[in-house]
C-alpha cells in the first residue's frame, strides 16, 4: 500500500466566472500532495493558469476555498502566501533593473532576510550568473523565464507553481532547468506544473491531471494513468511474410499487417481481464506462423491526453445539442 | 508586519526614481524660476505686497505646494500603474503583503520624493527672494503632510487609471486648477464674498493656507482648519486604498 500523504494544497468547489460572465472554472476539487510534482494538463484556455491565478492570490474565486499548508488563502493569506512561489506563463519583468536586483526585490518581498548566498546558488544554478548584473530588457526571452524562476525561488517557497516554464527555452538549459526542478523535489518543494510539452510530463510527474473547458476529467498517478488508460501494441516480427492476416486467427479486428508482410500488430487494451495475447499467441502455433522476434509498446502520455481530451469535448458538444 | 517588504517596495521605487534623478529636479526647478520671473516681475512690480509680505515672498508657500500636489500625484500614480501595465504587479498580489505595507512603500517613495523636491524649491526660492520662516517644524510638517496625502491620492489615481490618458487626466484636470483657483498666487480675502465661501470647496486652499501660515503667520483660514482637513483627505485616501485591496478593485479579475 502507499502511505497516505497530508495533502499540502486542498482545492473545495472552487468556481471562476470571470466580470465577462465567462465560466473559467466550473466545480475543482483538487488535493495535491506533500512533496509531489503535479502536473496540470489541458488544451489552451482550459482554465490552468485561472486555477493558478486564485491559489496564488492573483485571482478572486467566485466560490468555494483552497487552503495551502493548511492556511486558508483569504483569511491567513500571509502565511498562505509565503509558502508560494510563482512563476507566471506570461513574461512580465521589470526592464530597467539588474537581474541581481529584481531578484533581490522577491526575497525582500517576501519577507526573508537578506542571503546572497543563496541566490548566488540559485543564478547559477539557472545559468544566469554572468548575466546578474544585466539590466533585464537586455536578456532574451529564455533568460528572462529564468529570471522569473529564480525570483520566484529566492524566497525558498515551499510549493513552487510553475505555468509553463519551458516555453521559449532551448533543449540545453531546459534539462538544466529540469534539473534544477528534481533537486527542489529532492529538498521537499511540492511542484505544480504546467506544460504543452507532454514529454515533459511524462518525464517528471508523479501524478498527472488533465483540465479541460474548467473541468479537472482526471486525476492518476502517472504510472497508473499510463498503464490503465494506455493502450498496448505487441509487434511481432515474422520469420516468412504473410500475405494476409488469416481469417481464422484470433483478434482479427485488432490486427495490422505491416512492412511488406514481416510485421503483425496486435494492439489490446491492459486494463482488461484478459488481453488476448495467450489466445493469439496458441493461434499463431496453430496456424504454423513462426516468429522471428517479439515486442510490447506502450502509447504515450500524448496519446491518452488526446484522446482523453476529444472525448471531453464530444461529451460536451454532444449534451448541448 | 512584513516590515522587509515594506523596505524592499521603498528601495525599489527610490532606485527608480534615481535612475531619472535629473529630470526628477531639473525640470521643477526650472519651472519654479519660469513662475518666479512671470508672476514675481510682471506681478510683482504692481502688487509690492499682500497683508505685510512682500509679493515674491508671499508666492514662496504656493508655488511649492503647486509643485508637491503635482508631483505627488504624478509619481505615485505612475509607480503603482506602472506594475499594473507591465503585469509585474503579480508579484505585489502574491506576495505575503498587506494593502497597507504596498501603500506604505510606493507612497513612502513617492512622498520622500516630492518632500526632497520641495525643499529643493524653497532652496531656489532663496535666490529669488529673501524668506522668512516663522514656524520652520510647522513648515516641515505641513509639507512632508501633505507628500503623503497627495501621494496617497496619486497611489488610488493609479490603481484607477486604465490607461496612460487618465493617469495625466487628474493632476492637469483637476489639480492644477485647484491650485491656481486655490490662493496660490493670491489671499483668497481679495475675493468677492461669494467666491470666497466657494473657495472653502477647495481642500487646497486649506493646504496652501496652512503652508503659509507657518512661512508668515498670515493665512486665509485658521491653521487649525488647515491640518484637520489635510488629516481628513489623509484618512479619506487611507480607507479608499483598503477598500481596494480588500475587493481587489482594478487589480484581481
Ligand atoms: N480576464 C478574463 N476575462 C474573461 N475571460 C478570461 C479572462 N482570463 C481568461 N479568460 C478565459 O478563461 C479561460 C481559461 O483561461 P486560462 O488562461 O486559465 O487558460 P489556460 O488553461 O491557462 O490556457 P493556456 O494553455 O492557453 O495557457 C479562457 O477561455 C480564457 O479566454
Ligand atoms: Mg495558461
Amino acid at each position: 500500500m502507499r502511505p497516505i500523504m497530508p495533502s499540502i494544497i486542498s482545492i473545495k468547489n472552487l468556481s471562476k466566472t470571470y466580470a465577462s460572465g465567462f465560466t473559467a472554472l466550473k466545480t475543482i476539487n483538487l488535493d495535491i500532495e506533500r512533496g509531489e510534482i503535479f502536473a496540470l494538463l489541458g488544451p489552451n484556455g482550459a482554465g490552468k493558469t485561472t486555477l493558478i491565478g486564485i491559489i496564488c492570490g492573483i485571482l478572486n474565486a467566485s466560490t468555494g476555498t483552497v487552503t495551502v499548508g493548511g492556511h486558508d488563502i483569504i483569511n491567513d493569506y500571509r502565511a498562505a502566501r509565503a509558502l508560494i512561489g510563482l512563476v507566471p506563463q506570461e513574461l512580465t519583468t521589470d526592464a530597467f533593473e539588474s537581474v541581481w536586483d529584481t531578484v533581490s526585490f522577491s526575497r525582500g518581498l517576501f519577507g526573508k532576510p537578506k542571503n546572497p548566498a543563496h541566490i548566488e546558488k540559485i543564478l547559477k544554478d539557472l545559468s544566469l550568473w554572468d548575466k546578474k548584473d544585466n539590466k533585464i530588457r537586455t536578456l532574451s526571452g529564455g533568460m528572462k523565464r529564468r529570471v522569473l524562476i529564480a525570483k520566484a525561488l529566492s524566497h525558498e517557497p515551499k510549493v513552487l507553481f510553475l505555468d509553463e516554464p519551458t516555453a521559449g527555452v532551448d533543449v540545453e538549459l531546459r534539462k538544466d532547468m529540469w534539473q534544477v526542478v528534481r533537486d527542489l523535489r529532492a529538498s521537499g518543494v511540492t511542484i505544480i506544473l504546467t506544460t504543452h510539452y507532454i514529454e515533459e510530463a511524462e518525464d517528471m510527474a508523479d501524478r498527472i491531471g488533465v483540465i479541460s473547458k474548467g473541468e479537472i476529467i482526471l486525476v492518476e498517478r502517472k504510472a497508473e494513468l499510463m498503464s490503465k488508460l494506455g493502450k498496448k501494441q505487441l509487434v511481432l516480427h515474422l520469420q516468412k511474410p504473410l500475405e494476409q492476416i488469416p481469417p481464422d486467427i484470433f483478434g482479427l479486428a485488432n490486427l495490422t499487417l505491416a512492412d511488406g508482410g514481416k510485421e503483425l500488430t496486435f494492439t489490446y487494451d491492459t486494463q482488461g481481464e484478459r488481453t488476448g495475447v495467450t489466445r493469439l499467441l496458441a493461434d499463431l502455433n496453430r496456424l504454423d506462423i513462426r516468429l522471428r522476434d517479439l515486442e510490447t509498446r506502450q502509447s504515450s502520455l500524448e496519446e491518452i491526453f488526446i484522446g482523453l481530451v476529444s472525448d471531453n469535448e464530444r461529451a460536451a458538444t454532444g449534451a448541448q445539442s | 508586519m512584513n516590515g522587509r517588504a515594506i523596505v524592499s517596495i521603498y528601495k525599489f521605487e527610490m532606485a527608480r526614481t534615481l535612475r531619472t534623478i535629473w529630470q526628477s529636479i531639473v525640470s521643477p526647478v526650472i519651472s519654479t524660476s519660469l513662475y518666479f520671473v512671470v508672476f514675481g516681475a510682471a506681478i510683482g512690480s504692481r502688487i509690492t505686497e499682500i497683508e505685510g509680505v512682500a509679493y515674491g515672498a508671499f508666492i514662496v508657500p504656493g508655488l511649492i505646494m503647486l509643485m508637491l500636489l503635482t508631483q505627488s500625484t504624478m509619481n505615485a500614480s505612475f509607480g503603482i500603474y506602472f506594475p499594473r501595465f507591465t503585469g509585474t504587479i503579480y508579484e505585489l498580489l502574491s506576495a505575503p503583503v498587506s494593502s497597507f505595507e504596498i501603500a506604505c512603500g510606493y507612497v513612502g517613495a513617492a512622498a520622500t520624493k516630492s518632500v526632497i523636491l520641495g525643499l529643493i524649491i524653497l532652496a531656489t526660492s532663496w535666490l529669488f527672494v529673501p524668506l522668512h520662516i516663522e514656524h520652520p517644524l510647522w513648515m516641515l510638517g505641513f509639507l512632508v503632510l501633505t507628500a503623503i496625502t497627495f501621494s496617497l491620492f496619486g497611489f488610488i489615481i493609479g490603481i484607477w487609471a486604465d490607461g496612460f490618458e487618465q493617469l495625466q487626466i487628474i493632476p492637469l484636470l483637476i489639480l492644477t486648477p485647484l491650485t491656481f483657483l486655490g490662493g496660490t498666487f493670491y489671499s483668497t480675502h481679495v475675493l468677492p464674498p461669494f467666491w470666497q465661501k466657494v473657495a472653502l470647496f477647495n481642500p487646497v486652499v486649506y493646504l496652501v493656507s496652512g503652508f503659509r501660515w507657518s512661512f508668515f503667520e498670515i493665512s486665509d483660514v485658521s491653521p487649525a482648519v488647515s491640518l484637520a482637513m489635510t488629516v481628513a483627505f489623509l484618512v479619506l485616501c487611507l480607507v479608499v486604498i483598503w477598500w481596494i485591496f480588500r475587493t481587489g478593485y482594478r487589480l484581481k479579475k
